[in-house]
């Protein structure tokens, strides 16, 4: 990708990017991420004044206990759609993880060792899913709408019905404390670091750059240099691993391991990734567009819950705001003056010139 | 000039956002008066349903009896639920209501753990939590309103298919798993009753569909070919009673083998009007959501605590007291028949 921009810039001066002919500020305004930042502020805004009891600590107490493991699935989902893959088995790791957490603990295991075992079953769940989509080079949505349903079944074969629930006090209680004189959860902390472990991967390291190389161009990616196969076998191995921990949170949160653990989370993950700004052809998208994403479901849900409108309803609302997401990028291409926005993965290294 | 184009699209884009922040703020201002208000002018009395998912018609029953009972007292009511019936869905739900500050959270649980820790924090922040239809553990709730104890499921049972075949002949019993803790326990407490009450009444099998409608429907054809005196089958459980009387209502024993146990009237209702099943028993969901209420309400003004032995009054079902593991129950089963059954939808 950078071959190709080195030498477009080299060929013509006298000719530019239509993106980047923009004065800078409309260049930060007009894009899909400040336009979810700007909802979930509106969002806020309105809810705090016209829905009673929103506009509290607890609120946010609340609403970043929700977020926390649909945000740590979102993370390397991010990266994965970015790719122009998908992973849609997290939610079935994070089962598989919490019926494992469980019954690593009920028998016997100390807590830390219980996380480590369980975090390696997420990482081969994992190496699973990449290893059937870089080795044996099957669709990435194929494979994991197969271990989806296989890994959920594996934890449903574990334990059945049954539920483990006898974890130790101190580690659920992690779950529920809060920095002293704030409304926000400890474990946030956790998170926020790594938010930026995966903002700095995928913005700031080559790493990241190859991800979305590969999402624009897999043929010009792997020509300029990138490890194709190497960068979708470490994001799933990522995946993998991160829905572990979100298993692991999930059961402590609920002091519950139970297989039906998260049922239909892949979709909410998903829908906050998309609805962060993050392109499913691949290529295009940025971390505060995802964080602001996820926040923004989490708050409408909060806002609708606590006016007592049914959750069908807020369902539908999500539903259309991810729709306007999806679209909104033709939108705003419109919006700019430019032609139609290209949709298919690939042509976005094609560069678009205008005359000055 | 690509400017001045750009400029005006924005400014029609700004336009229609605006319009779309209007109307979205107007829906919300419409739909939060009667919501919100009173939810937390201190002294109200607020009691919201949480079923176990919406769009249940069995919860919809119930939710309609607590209803009613709310209005009776005086009191908000409020019904919210989760859209899927999964462990922990429950919980930004139980949440809410603490951060509402209702008074009172009648809930039906979907895991007896997995809510826990968030009834905890809502009874900490001063909601009563009643629990109705699936308990939670009792450490988390002040008060089980039970539907159904064992004992009055078994007699009840025995008490209609003694009343359908004279009080005499061969019956047998369709349950669901054979391992399945509930229907043992009523098939055990069934064999005492007919033991002792009924002499005549002879149990020759007990077969278990697994709560499965092709291998409950598949057991009673095989049950009627077996014991061609058969008289009648209890069916315990909701599955096992619809096949069988699916299966009846085709063959030519229609009418001469009775069919009764544990139904649910929308299943059960083509069957007894077409005359297959006279009678069958459930508890009333109705009656459940209006007692539940009640007690959250007798909670909420301090009538009992939830301890052994209280009493309170439950409008027309009567006076209730709270019996052993802070629980109250319900009453007998309420017995479906041709007469009644167009009452209910569930």
């Amino acid at each position: 990708m950078t071959t190709i921009w080195a030498s477009a810039k080299a060929n013509s001066r006298t000719k530019t990017y239509a993106d980047y002919a923009k004065p800078l500020w409309q260049r930060y305004i007009l894009n899909t991420e400040a336009a979810v930042i700007l909802g979930l502020l509106v969002v806020a805004l309105v809810a705090s004044v016209m829905v009673r009891n929103f506009a509290s600590d607890i609120t946010l107490y609340y609403l970043l206990r929700d977020v926390t493991a649909i945000l740590l699935m979102a993370l390397p989902m991010t990266l994965i759609i970015l790719t122009g893959d998908i992973d849609l088995s997290v939610a079935s790791i994070l089962a598989l993880s919490s019926v494992t957490f469980g019954i690593l603990v009920q028998n016997g295991w100390p807590v830390p060792a219980a996380i480590v075992g369980t975090l390696l079953v997420g990482l081969v769940c994992g190496a699973i899913n990449g290893f059937l989509v870089t080795v044996v080079g099957l669709p990435s949505l194929a494979v994991t709408i197969g271990t989806m349903a296989a890994f959920r079944g594996i934890a449903q074969g574990i334990l059945g019905t049954k539920a483990v629930t006898s974890f130790p006090v101190e580690w659920t209680n992690l779950t529920s404390i809060k920095i002293p004189g704030t409304g926000i959860p400890v474990l946030t902390i956790l998170v926020v670091v790594l938010i930026l472990v995966f903002a700095v991967l995928m913005h700031f390291t080559a790493f990241g750059r190859g991800v979305y190389a590969i999402g624009l161009s897999t043929e010009a990616a792997a020509f300029s240099g990138i490890n194709v196969e190497r960068t979708k076998m470490i994001l799933f191995l990522l995946s993998g691993v991160m829905a572990s921990l979100a298993g692991i949170y999930l059961t402590l949160k609920t002091n519950t391991a139970r297989a039906e653990n998260g049922t239909g989370l892949e979709l909410t993950v998903i829908a906050a990734v998309l609805l962060g700004g993050v392109s499913i052809f691949g290529g295009r998208g940025s971390m505060h567009g995802v964080i602001a994403g996820v926040l923004l479901i989490g708050t409408i849900e909060s806002a609708l819950r606590l006016a007592n409108v049914t959750s069908d309803v807020s369902r539908i609302i999500v539903g259309t705001l991810l729709v306007v997401s999806v679209v909104s990028p033709s939108f705003l291409g419109w919006l700019r003056g430019k032609p139609k926005r290209p949709t298919s993965p690939g042509i976005e290294t094609q560069a678009i010139l205008t005359k000055s | 000039m690509l400017f001045h184009t750009t400029g005006r699209r924005v400014g029609a884009a700004t336009a229609l956002a605006l319009s779309l922040a209007l109307v979205a703020t107007g829906c919300a201002s419409s739909s939060s008066p009667d919501s919100t208000d009173g939810a937390s002018n201190s002294g109200d009395l607020t009691i919201t349903f949480l079923p176990k998912n919406l769009g249940n018609p069995y919860f919809d029953t119930s939710s309609t009896g607590g209803k009613a009972a709310v209005e009776e007292i005086g009191g908000t009511f409020a019904e919210v639920g989760p859209a899927e019936a999964a462990p922990d869905s429950q919980v930004p739900f139980i949440q809410t209501a603490a951060q509402q500050g209702v008074s009172a959270l009648v809930i039906s649980a979907n895991d007896p753990t997995a809510v826990g820790s968030a009834l905890k924090e809502a009874r900490d922040a001063g909601t009563k939590v009643v629990t109705f239809d699936s308990d939670t553990d009792p450490e988390f709730r002040d008060l089980f309103v039970n539907q159904a104890d064992s004992v009055g499921i078994a007699t009840v049972q025995v008490d209609m298919i003694a009343e359908q075949i004279g009080d005499k002949g061969e019956i047998a019993i369709l349950s669901a798993a054979a391992n399945a803790t509930n229907q043992n326990a009523w098939i055990d407490l069934m064999k005492e009753d007919l033991a002792k009450n009924h002499p005549n009444i002879k149990l020759v099998e007990t077969v278990y569909g697994d709560d499965d409608d092709q291998t409950s429907f598949d057991k009673t054809a095989a049950l009627l070919q077996t014991h061609p005196n058969l008289k009648g089958i209890i069916s315990p459980t909701t599955v096992g009673i619809a096949a069988a009387a699916r299966y009846l209502s085709t063959s030519d024993k229609k009418g001469e083998v009775a069919v009764t146990g544990l139904g649910t009237p929308n299943q059960m209702r083509e069957y007894v009007e077409d005359g297959t099943v006279t009678a069958f028993a459930l508890w009333n969901p109705e009656d459940l959501g209006y007692l539940s209420a009640f007690a959250a309400a007798a909670l909420v003004d301090g009538t009992i605590t939830g301890k052994e032995g209280d009493t309170f009054k439950a409008g027309k079902l009567g006076e209730f007291t709270v019996g052993a593991d802070n629980t109250v129950l319900l009453g007998d089963p309420f017995e479906f028949n041709k007469d009644n059954i167009g009452d209910f939808d569930f």
